[in-house]
């Protein structure tokens, strides 16, 4: 072999970043579903937006059509990505930006830390970006003492609040606005101390402390939604402006983009910017797209930087059942979607990516064994595969990192579960009819355990997990096929 | 038209009725039932946890025991989707060609309760009399994975005295999800007292659906509370006749070793039931 071996494509590092959870999926929710406030929030938002999506996207006659283009162009660009990022680099570079490669989220804030300084600058202003949050950017720039100011207003009260986002599209899906308000007087300077509760009135609050931001800020961080690979244009899909604000007036423009991001020519943009309003915020068309290509000479920012951030996404793209996971858009309509999301909220999670499409990106990015509790955090209910604009089959994809979860453990070594016992058990007894027929009798003795009414209440641990909330009802007398036996000649 | 019954492992153990009920349902019809005797479980348990590989043996299993069958039905939407979309996945990654194929023409012969009676024997009225207020749960997998759409809600149309009340969000999990209702159990229940509300709400005396797991999670819900709605499958509902009804109440399930045998019992209570 001639070809040098760069290796298996490493996973997002541990230490940094916001895509591992301190506690298991189950332990989080359980806490999560105790708060009433959190519960009410929720099914309020997540139901608002799920009817206003269901209603735009019944509007669109050839809605199926542009799901399979979307998948279709995803799935073409990932197969070439590497030489689609090299023409996007090349189109970046001579339109007079510079592009950087970051392989993790070390790298990644390393690159953005030493341009912001190479500026003079401590303040930074931010657009809403997923893979700023991903990486812990604004962590990093402060422990280089540099203060980063989220834009996007729900950022805005993540951060002021000092609290984390709990949803994709919606950071602060989680706050009602008694409680955005009371972050506001509490933490926004010089807020009217009248300040009430009615929407208009917190948005004038955050509009002025913001102004402020834009019009004195050098530098602007930015992520990306699409990156054009033919003429190196980056896209910023939003509904406020606030981007708008930060990616035209500073004199300094840095862009991280995950490597998924691209598409590889302008009329792929026909196809999302038709599935990416319409699934995320329920609107036909999003207020605000703003497109820059490289430096303009005496238009917006004289200096632009790329960073593209891989942080775990080759490993994801090795994988051909789990890549689809990185087609996503961020358009959140699996979490609106997702009974569990619902219930449960984003921070149960663990990661900046909640909810189902998180559930199969998070594990992937940083290896199952760091994420190991997200896979089974779904009941498979299929909402989020029928809703996804681009047709990730998030059901599939969990089933399978639950399969290399349960053989990475397997191959680990360790002393056999509980769990690998009983379905070893289990599977023996169901492949021969008679160790299963003999099980189905013995299953009577479960009779035994019922109380009045025919009903098992209490079972051991961690069965009891069932019993709980559930009666179980106790084994009949007769199996069917000791029925069928029975009642019928043999042979039929 | 002889249909190969996969009655499911769950059935089979538990619901002994819901088989029962599908024998008698076809047999009305005027169909020929046969139950391959070597049936166990098609391994949905296995490979939605995580244990393919494990699934391996019971895939091979299923697709032999059922090889000579030239249609397949089981009550239940969630085995027949494992059937048609897993069962191949788990022979392509650990079995061999032939087995691929197995799987592939098991696939393709294997269907839903409702998709057997609406699709392949072409009828949306069955005949049935169940005189109660029923509503109806769309289970996860038969909507989603198999798109059976309306045909079981067309099939209870079609009962002869059914008040038939529609469920609100009717499409939203019930939180069962296999052993996700044991390893997420809070999450669980938690979608699961939603899905009890929204029965409740409909003021119905049976919830219907078209797998025993489903009405398993949410009837074991409705009993602790004591409720007094009670669940029955599809089949139970459609087996339902004016000369041999399914009873609504709860059957009797004194659990005394009375010394009355299995068949007695069934002489007495006559039908299906």
């Amino acid at each position: 072999m001639t070809e040098t071996f760069l290796g298996l494509p490493t996973t997002a590092p541990r230490g940094v970043g916001h895509l591992r959870g301190d506690r298991s999926f189950p332990a989080a929710a359980r806490e999560a579903l105790s708060d009433s406030q959190l519960r009410h929030n929720l099914a309020h938002a997540t139901s608002t937006i799920r009817a206003k999506r269901a209603r735009v996207v019944g509007e669109v006659d050839d809605w199926e059509p542009l799901r399979l283009a979307g998948e279709a162009i995803k799935t073409a660009t990932m197969a070439r990505l590497d030489e689609h990022l090299l023409t996007l680099e090349a189109a970046v570079t001579a339109r007079g930006g510079v592009v950087h490669w970051a392989r993790d989220a070390n790298e990644a804030n390393g690159i953005v830390t030493e341009l912001v300084q190479a500026t003079g600058e401590t303040e930074v202003v931010k657009v809403k970006s997923m893979a700023t949050q991903e990486i812990g950017l604004n962590e990093a720039l402060a422990e280089a003492g540099i203060a980063a100011y989220e834009t996007d207003l729900a950022e805005l009260i993540v951060q002021l609040g000092d609290d984390q986002p709990s949803h994709i599209l919606v950071p602060a899906i989680h706050r009602n606005r008694a409680e955005i308000r009371e972050i506001f007087l509490r933490e926004m300077p010089g807020v009217p101390r009248d300040l009430t509760d009615d929407p208009p009135a917190l948005a004038e609050a955050a509009r002025r402390h913001l102004r402020a931001k834009f019009l004195s800020a050098k530098v602007a961080v930015s992520g990306a939604n699409f990156g054009i690979a033919e003429t190196g244009t980056l896209l910023v899909v939003e509904s406020e402006g606030n981007g708008r604000m930060c990616l035209t007036l500073p004199e300094t423009l840095i862009t991280v983009m995950g490597v998924e991001k691209l598409l590889p020519t302008w009329r792929d943009l026909e196809v999302f910017l038709q599935l990416l309003p319409r699934s995320s915020t329920g609107e036909r068309m999003n207020p605000y797209t703003s497109a820059w290509t490289g430096v303009t000479p005496g238009d917006g920012p004289q200096a632009f930087h790329l960073v593209l951030l891989d942080n775990g996404r080759s490993a994801a793209l090795a994988d051909e059942v789990g890549r689809s996971a990185l087609h996503c858009i961020r358009c959140s309509a699996c979490l609106n979607v997702c009974p569990v999301y619902e219930r449960t909220g984003g921070h149960a999670y663990g990661s900046v990516y909640p909810g189902p499409i998180g559930a199969v990106l998070s594990p992937q990015l940083t290896g199952v064994q760091d994420n190991a509790s997200l896979p089974y955090a779904s009941s498979l209910c299929g909402a989020c595969f029928d809703v996804c604009p681009v047709r990730i089959d998030i059901p599939s994809i969990l089933v399978d990192l639950r399969r290399r979860h349960v053989e990475e453990t397997a191959a680990g070594g360790r002393v056999p579960s509980g769990e690998q016992v009983v379905m070893a058990a289990a599977a023996w007894v169901m492949s021969d009819v008679g160790r299963w027929r003999r099980a189905g009798r013995a299953g009577r003795l479960g009779r035994l355990l019922a109380r009045r009414r025919g009903q098992i209440g209490t079972l051991p641990p961690p069965l009891s997990g069932w019993t709980t909330s559930r009666d179980l009802p106790a084994p009949p007398e007769e199996t069917f096929r000791d029925w069928w036996a029975r009642t019928r000649a043999p042979g039929r | 038209m002889r249909v190969g019954l996969f009655v499911t492992c769950l059935a089979d153990t538990m619901f002994p009725a819901v088989g029962r009920a599908t024998v008698s349902l076809l047999e009305r019809l005027g169909h020929e039932v046969t139950f391959p005797a070597d049936q166990t479980c098609c391994g949905q348990m296995h490979v939605n946890t995580g244990y393919q590989r494990q699934a391996l043996p019971l895939v091979r299993h299923h697709t032999e025991v059922f090889a000579d069958c030239d249609v397949v039905v089981a009550p239940s939407g969630s085995c027949v989707g494992c059937v048609r979309h897993q069962h191949r996945l788990v022979a392509e990654r650990y079995g061999d060609r032939k087995l691929v194929a197995a799987a592939t023409r098991s696939a393709e012969r294997t269907y839903e309760l409702s998709e057997l009676l609406v699709d392949v024997l072409g009828v949306d009225d069955v005949g049935a009399y169940f005189p109660h207020r029923v509503t109806y749960h769309p289970t996860c997998h038969s909507l989603r994975l198999l798109r059976v759409g309306d045909k079981p809600l067309r099939l209870l149309r079609n009962v002869a005295g059914i008040d038939l009340v529609e469920l609100p969000g009717a499409e939203e999990c019930c939180g069962f999800g296999g052993t996700f209702a044991v390893k997420n159990a809070d999450t669980s229940t938690a979608m699961l007292a939603d899905k009890m509300r929204h029965v409740l709400d409909t003021g119905a005396d049976v919830l219907t659906a078209g797998d025993s797991s489903c009405l398993m999670h949410v009837g074991g819900g409705l009993s602790r509370l004591r409720s007094g709605t009670r669940t029955l499958h599809l089949a139970e509902v459609l087996a339902s006749t004016e000369d041999s009804p399914t009873p609504s109440a709860e059957p009797d399930v004194s659990l005394d070793c009375s010394g009355v045998s299995a068949a007695e019992r069934q002489a007495q209570r006559g039908g299906t039931g």
